[in-house]
Formats: C-alpha cells, sequence, structure tokens
C-alpha cells in the first residue's frame, strides 16, 4: 500500500476495552492534526467543539443524511476552524486535492 | 492494492497544506498521535477509582474537586480541567454522555469508544438509561435510581463505581484490574 500514511505500519490504533477508537488512519491522523494545532495555539478546543456541534448538527438536520461517521464530522469542522482562523482556504484544499486526484495511479510519495 | 478513499486524500492533502505553509510538522503529529495512542487510556482512570476504593480521604477529595485531586498524578491528554465524579451507590447508579458531540474525559480513560459518539447512544441514554445498560450488558437492580449526566462545554464526568465485596482482600493493584472504560462511563458494574 503506497498512498496510505507510512504510520499506517508503525502504529497501531489506540484501543480501549479491545474495541478500535478508529475505522481508518486517516481518522487517527486528522484527529491528530487537530489536536496538535490546537496544542500550538492555533485555536482553543472550545473553538473546535463549536464547530463539532454545528457540524453534527447539520447531519442531524439533513433531509438527505448519510449513514452517520463521526469522523466525517470532525474533519468538517477542523476545515471549518482552519477557514475561519485564515490559515486554510477552502479553495486552496480544493485545489490541492485536485491535484492528488489527477495523480497517476500506484504513485508513491 | 485498496484504493484510498476520498476522505483519506483530503486528510492527506490537508496536512502537506498545513505543513507547507509551516503551521505544524508531520513529526509533532506523529508525537500527538504516539501520546494518545499509547499513554492516555482507560487504565489512568482505573488508577484513580482503586485509589478511591481504598484511600477515604482520596475518596472524598475526588468527590470534592475531581480536577485537584487528580492533580498529582499528571496524567496527559487533558479534558479533566473540569472533572466532576460521580458516586455510585446501593441505590442510585450513574451514567455519562454527550448529548451534543463526544466530550470525554481523554487523560482518564482515553479517545472515547464509538458507540459512545452514535447518536444512538447520545439520545437513547437520556431518555431510556436503564434500557441502554442492559443492552449493553449491565442489569441494574430494580431499585436503583439512574442519574444521566450530559458532558456540557467545559465538565467532563468520571463515574466512580461501587468498590467489589471483600474490598480489603485485593491489593490497590488487584483493583485497578478490575475497573474498565465501561464502568467509569456507568455503561457497567465496575
Amino acid at each position: 500500500m503506497t498512498d496510505q500514511y507510512p504510520l499506517e505500519h508503525e502504529l497501531a490504533p489506540p484501543q480501549a476495552n479491545g474495541e478500535l477508537v478508529f475505522d481508518d488512519p486517516w481518522q487517527m491522523r486528522v484527529f491528530g492534526l487537530a489536536r496538535t494545532l490546537c496544542e500550538q495555539g492555533c485555536y482553543s478546543w472550545d473553538e473546535f467543539r463549536v464547530e463539532l456541534i454545528a457540524a453534527i448538527k447539520r447531519w442531524d438536520s439533513d433531509l438527505n443524511q448519510q449513514p452517520w461517521s463521526y469522523f466525517d464530522h470532525f474533519l468538517e469542522a477542523l476545515l471549518r476552524v482552519l477557514d475561519k482562523k485564515q490559515m486554510i482556504r477552502q479553495d486552496e484544499l480544493t485545489n490541492r486535492l485536485k491535484q492528488y486526484l489527477n495523480r497517476p495511479h500506484g504513485h508513491d510519495h | 492494492m485498496r484504493e484510498p478513499s476520498p476522505q483519506s486524500i483530503r486528510a492527506e492533502a490537508l496536512e502537506a497544506l498545513l505543513i507547507e505553509k509551516g503551521f505544524l510538522k508531520a513529526e509533532d503529529v506523529d508525537q500527538v498521535i504516539l501520546r494518545y495512542g499509547e499513554r492516555v487510556g482507560p487504565l489512568n482512570g482505573a488508577q484513580v477509582v482503586a485509589r478511591a476504593w481504598v484511600d477515604d480521604q482520596f475518596r472524598e477529595d475526588l468527590l470534592n474537586d475531581g480536577s485537584a485531586a487528580i492533580a498529582s498524578y499528571q496524567f496527559e491528554g487533558g479534558q479533566v480541567e473540569k472533572l466532576v465524579v460521580v458516586e455510585n451507590t446501593a441505590t442510585v447508579h450513574n451514567v455519562v454522555v454527550c448529548t451534543l458531540c463526544s466530550c470525554y474525559p481523554w487523560a482518564l480513560l482515553g479517545l472515547p469508544p464509538k458507540w459512545y459518539k452514535d447518536p444512538e447512544y447520545r439520545s437513547r441514554v437520556v431518555k431510556e438509561p436503564r434500557k441502554v445498560i442492559s443492552e449493553m450488558g449491565f442489569d441494574l437492580a430494580a431499585g436503583t435510581s439512574v442519574k444521566v449526566w450530559d458532558s456540557s462545554a467545559e465538565i467532563r464526568y468520571l463515574v466512580l463505581p461501587q468498590p467489589p465485596e471483600n474490598l480489603q482482600s485485593y491489593s490497590e493493584d488487584d483493583l485497578v484490574a478490575l475497573v474498565s472504560r465501561d464502568g467509569m462511563i456507568g455503561v457497567a458494574e465496575r
């Protein structure tokens, strides 16, 4: 597997009472990003939490509700905080995503 | 080779941008993940519970001001700055939820399990706690009343389960092993 984070093979996801906390390595990575930025003073955890609650509420009231996925909301909240703080704009991320999606199949880092 | 999911690519793109703009280094993120993966977990909470069972003064301090009582442990992980410890008794059982999102005392319990964050648990445990707890494998005695504690913006809750019978026959280490994460959320006996 080459397109996944290298840490996938080095770190087992944290387990509590034998249950996985993360379904996918990207979820662990996004949690790490959110905490690191908070600890470095980019925002408070309460600021993040407000966005997380709002993201979950939007899902709650969505008539075309997608299946529940907590870390989708977690990532959405992080992106909103970063946009509000003018750290990463949505269009920057969209452009970078386009580049990544056009990578040749089997691309290695 | 499995194709990476769209969210995986989004996360990868986000991290790359954050690094390029100098907001963080990949190594810092690695360290945070390592901390929550290896050093922050329910064993911390179990140590606190076992201590409260054998040390009446500590138990009293813990119930009076949870954050102050656990300060000397210097647990990593955070989210215990306003810790409230609620004690189960023969007649009262406590259970914890965060109805709005996923607030949880990380330093004591690690990261929350999936079910704690699911809409089903968050909504149902408020309305029918006894049934939810029973479905999770713990049948409360008929005369026990149930208190549900909803984590607010600042307060995090920890349930202090009832100690086992013949408490004196256990060492403190043995007691630690009896305490589960689910017991400290309130969906198991201890």
